[in-house]
């Protein structure tokens, strides 16, 4: 069943013709172009905090890009999300540790030692953070509607509280990187993580190729048949498909994405704690998801820049700033059913 | 083919079936009749796994499928049209026709020249379908699975009389080529031609069951007059 192959290979000229330069388009580059272009500008400028801001910006993003694949396109509200961003955040932190102590992770039953290479921690961030997934999610997903939620939540505390009480990796204190995780040398070096734009240009890469996952995923035989399940899995089952393992691999998807974003947040940071961990970030992340627009391609991207700019700006005025986020989502949902790019961009052919 | 006997369902405390039998033998149609309430759509539920009946047999070739999960009872060669045509709104033609599609004699190719008009259809939303294209679209995706025995709930209610027609000549088709069918419907003008043997329910038992032809007019007032 589960099969890539795209639905609309020969398929008729499509009614709702999904061109680059209509509405949705345009909204879509220009919020990209924005995105790529100021911390560019910023860093000729000599404004590095502002080229960091944007990095930000993207990780959560990209760890909202994740969540969205779960909640919008799967129909499975996670509250335990921050599990993975975190996992993600202490498997750079933790590598680095060990890297920079020069004492393996590990020695028995094998030896497993730190490392300080980005390409090591991502694989590791994803491969754990699917595994880990797997495990929740196969689960979890034998439960529906609020028990879901209130089950992903207690996963995620389970793993907040372990990482709290850990003495060996900082407890509540957390766990700094000293020095940021490196990309394999290649010629002059053009790939240097620890000069904010570079990294910056990493984590965008990250970005988009999560966000060209997801569009990859939704178009295909698989999306389709996560779509039939969000909309009735019944309906499904009585066709011969079992709604459960196509939403399990959606999960463990959407969770190696996070967990991916959570990676890259540490080294950005320089930094990993338990907060990763918090559902308060689990709720930040929905927050941000339906800010943007639920089950939308540009929606976490929209929710981030949003939230992080109100975070920013607002926090910087005032400490009660969430008190404007708060009637800000009170608006989007009341006023703008799909969210800021439901409002920007107009509807979608599936809502 | 498909064996059910004595079948007893519940939703919740109210028992719905008290005893419904059944059959349908290979390259059969069988029509499922009764008056509103008398409990066809959920004998369907019961074979189907949707509401599991509690007690009696269901079998499908020589396979006790009563406790299956939904998904494996369809894997096992049925096909539902559920009641009130229910296809994937927010999906394509194509989509809804392709997703849970299995090999077998029926591709998209066929069943677009079953229903031309979900050739025409192909790239758009279901939802933007008429009432009687998006009965065709969930006849199409239930023929698209391939089944062995395809049940049809109430295929043609609510229909014009045009759209009407061409379900039944596509039903027709479907007998012509033995498709094993299970039918639920009411306008007996149209089932008493073409269905081998007809099943009454009547308050959840079933009550008579024979070839159409006995089907005279006092089991008719008695079981399916209005």
């Amino acid at each position: 069943m589960i099969n890539t192959t795209p639905l609309s290979k020969n398929a008729a000229p499509a009614t709702h013709a999904e061109s680059h330069f209509d509405r949705k388009g345009l909204v879509q580059m220009i919020l990209l172009g924005l995105l790529l272009l100021l911390p560019v500008a910023a860093y000729f400028l000599g404004h590095t905090y502002y080229v960091n801001l944007a990095s930000r910006v993207t990780i959560i993003a990209m760890a909202a890009v994740g969540l969205n694949l779960a909640i919008g396109y799967g129909g499975m509200v996670s509250f335990g999300h921050a599990a993975y961003f975190g996992l993600g955040g202490y498997v750079a932190g933790i590598s680095a540790y060990h890297a920079f102590d020069m004492t393996p992770f590990m020695s028995w039953p094998f030896s497993v030692p730190g490392s300080d290479s980005l390409l090591v921690v991502w694989l590791a961030a994803v491969v754990l953070c699917a595994l880990l997934a797997l495990a929740i999610g196969a689960i979890s997903l034998r439960t529906t509607g609020v028990y879901f939620i209130m089950i992903t939540l207690a996963f995620a505390q389970m793993i907040y509280y372990f990482a709290n009480s850990w003495p060996t990796y900082g407890g509540q204190d957390g766990l700094p990187i000293y020095i940021r995780n490196t990309l394999p040398q290649v010629g002059n070096n053009l790939l240097d993580s620890s000069d904010a734009l570079t990294y910056f240009l990493i984590c965008f890469t990250g970005l988009m190729l999560a966000m060209a996952l997801t569009s990859r995923l939704m178009k295909s035989r698989f999306g389709a048949a996560l779509t039939m399940a969000r909309l009735n899995d019944v309906r499904l089952a009585t066709a011969g498909v079992s709604p459960y393992p196509i939403r399990l691999v959606a999960f463990v998807i959407s969770a190696a994405i996070t967990g991916l974003a959570g990676a890259l947040y540490a080294d950005l940071n320089g930094f990993v704690s338990p907060s990763m961990l918090s559902w308060h970030f689990s709720g930040e992340l929905m927050v941000i998801v339906i800010l943007g627009g639920v089950g939308r391609l540009y929606g976490p991207l929209a929710g981030a820049v949003l939230f992080v700019m109100m975070e920013t700006f607002l926090g910087g005025i005032t400490e009660y700033w969430q008190l404007f986020l708060g009637l800000v989502l009170l608006g989007v949902v009341l006023f703008a059913k799909h969210g800021v790019m439901g409002w920007l961009a107009g509807s979608e052919r599936n809502e | 083919m498909l064996k059910v006997a004595d079948i007893e369902t519940f939703y919740g405390p109210s028992q719905a079936l008290f005893g419904v039998t059944l059959e349908v033998a290979a390259g059969e149609m069988v029509a499922l009749m009764g008056r509103n309430g008398m409990g066809k759509t959920t004998t369907i539920r019961s074979i189907f796994g949707l509401t599991p009946a509690s007690r009696g047999t269901i079998e499908f070739e020589s396979q006790n499928i009563r406790r299956l999960a939904a998904y494996r009872i369809a894997k096992a060669g049925l096909g539902l049209v559920p009641e009130g045509r229910r296809c994937f709104p927010n999906l394509s033609v194509r989509e809804n026709l392709l997703v849970t599609a299995r090999p077998g004699g029926w591709t998209l190719e066929k069943v677009e020249t079953l229903f031309p008009r979900l050739e025409e259809r192909r790239a758009q939303m279901a939802k933007t379908l008429s009432g009687g294209e998006q009965q065709m679209l969930a006849i199409g995706r239930a023929l698209m699975t391939n089944p062995r025995l395809l049940v049809l709930d109430e295929a043609t209610e609510g229909l014009a009389p045009v759209i009407r027609q061409e379900i039944w000549r596509a039903i027709r088709l479907l007998k012509e080529q033995g498709q094993a069918t299970l039918l639920v419907d009411k306008s007996l003008s149209e089932i008493l031609p073409i269905a081998d043997r007809c099943t009454i329910l009547e308050k959840g038992c079933t009550v008579w069951d024979g070839k159409p032809a006995a089907l005279d007019s006092t089991v008719r007032d008695r079981y399916l007059g209005v």
